[in-house]
């Protein structure tokens, strides 16, 4: 276990090429365009809350590679298992734009039937569970699938995204416990990003590492730089690859820094200072992968300014298409409660429409 | 047909399901080797082995967590805690989760588990082995809540509870377990969740109650019947969702209402069924409700006996509103 987390592309752009791992021309260049795109689409949902069109939003400004290279890593079998900031996961995994849109809308549309706060998400075609806001309960869902999936002898790994501060929360020892004892083939992959809303990681454990506290679980723990989309993706594939031939779980801590609020209804300057942010904003991971991309000649300050318009106009057709559709239907306040509605919801539904047709 | 008590049915239901669907598994603590402490797994590790009778680690919220993410991957898992007592661990997994992973994912995500678990007094167990809080878990919309009564409807409800697609937590009433003796039919059968059950019919009051309370409503509604009070027993079976009609039709029927149960009187279940029946059905009665139920303490040890509703405290209620 070395404190120094793994790192693959220097600050410099230059890369360690002995760890360089396999990745043709067009995927880094698509990885890189889908990076700018979720940047984007942060820096223009938090502007739309602020204009009241969408809710509360959580973003991930500065998780981006960290998001997108575990992601990356991981075979179209897999199943995810979320906390609620993995925007970058998500596009990554295949969730459409317009699809997320309309859950940030939280319109007709949405899959969710308009049930969940931005970015608390999921999408059954690409295995992706949809997650909630009680923090580490997915831990013990991801060792469960993953559990189930060895004993029926599918060849599935599955990833779960977490926090510092779910380190803390007892699901997380109940879920690397099971998964230690039952070797389930798991990837716990935990977005160190410094602050649990306010509270600085020192507060949450006075362990040297997050990654170290693999050790007592009987499994190996990973420490990478988490603004290193290469260095994420490198580490993810091996414990994705380790698992899936039996080796059993791995814990990856990914060093980075939430850049933005925690929430849209947070604000970061009570608890942490301006010359710290800079420190952090000076290690960009999409500063770095874009001197890194450039540094192979295969990006260009042409190919920098079409992407930043492409994205965004993406964006703009995506909110302009889910903020015309309307609001979930009465009736789903309703379904999904259970299988069928039962004679209480039936009545309760009954009593609602009846009520709306008096104010009328 | 055989004669079996409670926790034989439990043992031979899950035995009979597992052989018929190869995507139960059992879990828990001290499930596998020991065959649970109250031996309702018993045997199952020897027949379907390690892989699908599960033992462990001592964590709640874990037994039920991992149990959510194998049934969110298609498998069907039947978690046991080994007392509901110790169930808290899990409520966040239960509340949050659970009851709320097919509302929440819009019916992409669901988890058709059961969760089977020991609950009630009347054992000398104390405050830890002996608690009735299934009033926490009929205020979460999500989660159906059963208790059988009898070996009959413990197969019956234990079967249908592990074909339903929705999660439901099955209270097994401990202090029956072995003492409730009866006969199991041998071939399939199942009984609807949401249906109560007319046990006793009778004219003048109706007696509702559920679980180990049930035999005690029943041997009131005896002492009742020399003095000419004709008394009508009904199990309510399902708690959530309840059967709402054959309630309303019992209480029109009677007129004059008692509600059962050992959990602690304010805001137990039987605060519902009499919030019911004044919605539904107050012109039709001619007395007070009358609620017997444990008192609103911790559950006591030596005091036990005191604190558990009995036949003669049922009585007193029935003559209570009978005279009204």
């Amino acid at each position: 276990m070395t404190l120094e987390p793994l790192q693959v592309i220097k600050p410099s752009g230059e890369c360690v090429e002995t760890m360089e791992p396999e990745i043709s021309h067009d995927e880094l260049k698509r990885l890189y365009r889908l990076m700018v795109l979720v940047r984007n689409l942060d820096t223009r949902c938090l502007q739309l809350q602020r204009q009241g069109r969408i809710g509360f939003y959580i973003g991930s400004l500065g998780q981006e590679a960290a998001q997108i290279g575990s992601a990356y890593a991981l075979g179209p079998d897999d199943w995810v298992f979320p906390a609620y900031r993995e925007v970058g996961a998500m596009l990554q995994r295949g969730v459409p734009l317009e699809s997320l849109m309309n859950q940030y809308f939280a319109n007709a549309e949405d899959v969710q039937k308009g049930r969940q706060l931005m970015n608390i998400y999921g999408l059954k075609s690409v295995n992706f569970v949809t997650g909630s806001a009680p923090v580490a309960t997915q831990l013990p869902h991801a060792v469960g699938a993953a559990f189930a999936a060895k004993l029926r002898g599918d060849r599935i790994v599955t990833l779960t995204y977490f926090g510092e501060g779910a380190t803390s929360a007892n699901d997380f020892h109940a879920g690397m416990n099971f998964a230690g004892v039952y070797k389930t083939p798991t990837v716990f992959f935990c977005q160190n990003n410094h602050y649990a809303i306010s509270v600085p990681v020192e507060k949450q454990t006075a362990s040297e590492t997050i990654a170290v506290k693999a050790k007592a679980y009987g499994f190996e723990g990973v420490r990478v730089d988490g603004n290193d989309i290469l260095a994420v993706y490198r580490a993810t594939k091996e414990a994705v690859d380790k698992a899936r031939s039996n080796g059993g779980p791995t814990l990856i801590e990914a060093v980075t820094y939430r850049i933005g609020p925690h929430s849209s209804s947070d604000d970061p300057k009570r608890y942490r200072s301006n010359q710290e942010l800079d420190e952090w904003q000076r290690r960009d991971p999409l500063v770095r992968f874009r001197k890194y991309l450039e540094k192979k000649q295969i990006w260009s300050e042409m190919d920098e300014t079409k992407t930043q318009g492409d994205t965004n106009h993406q964006i703009d057709e995506a909110v302009a298409h889910a903020e015309k559709i309307p609001r979930p239907s009465l009736e789903t306040l309703f379904t999904d409660v259970y299988s069928e509605l039962p004679w209480h919801l039936q009545e309760q539904l009954q009593d609602l429409k009846d009520e709306k047709e008096e104010r009328r | 047909m055989t004669t079996l008590n409670i926790v034989q049915t439990v043992n031979h239901t899950l035995r009979d399901e597992m052989r018929r669907n190869g995507d139960i598994v059992v879990l828990g603590e001290d499930v596998g080797v020991d065959g649970g402490v109250f031996r309702a797994t018993e045997g199952l590790a020897q027949e379907f082995g390690q892989n699908r009778v599960i033992d462990t680690p001592l964590a709640e919220s874990g037994i039920i967590g991992i149990s959510i993410g194998m049934a969110l991957y298609g498998m069907r898992p039947v978690p046991e805690i080994q007392f509901m007592d110790f169930i808290y661990p899990a409520f966040d997994q239960i509340q949050s989760e659970l009851a709320k992973f097919r509302y929440r994912s819009g019916g992409q995500f669901t988890c058709p588990l059961v969760i089977r678990t020991p609950y009630g007094g009347g054992i000398k167990g104390s405050h830890y082995h002996s608690q009735s809080t299934e009033a926490f878990f009929t205020h979460t919309p999500g989660l159906k809540v059963v208790i059988p009564s009898t070996p009959y409807d413990t197969k019956g409800l234990l079967t249908s509870a592990l074909r339903d697609p929705d999660p439901i937590l099955f209270l097994e009433p401990k202090r029956i377990y072995r003492t409730v003796r009866g006969d199991v039919p041998d071939e399939d059968y199942s009984i609807p969740i949401g249906r109560a059950k007319v046990v006793h019919e009778g004219n003048d009051v109706v007696v509702f109650a559920y679980g180990a309370m049930l035999h005690v409503a029943m041997e009131a509604a005896e002492l009742a019947a020399p003095s000419g009070i004709s008394v009508e027993v009904v199990d309510i079976r399902t708690l959530l969702p309840f059967d709402i009609e054959t309630i309303i039709a019992s209480v029109q029927k009677t007129g004059r209402v008692v509600i059962l149960h050992e959990a602690c009187k304010t805001c137990g279940f039987g605060a519902e069924i009499a919030a019911q029946i004044a919605e539904r059905a107050i012109l039709h009665l001619k007395a007070p409700i009358v609620r017997v139920a444990g008192y609103d303490t911790p559950f006591p040890f030596i005091l036990e006996d005191d604190y558990m509703p009995n036949a003669k405290r049922v009585l007193r209620a029935i003559e209570k509103v009978h005279n009204f």
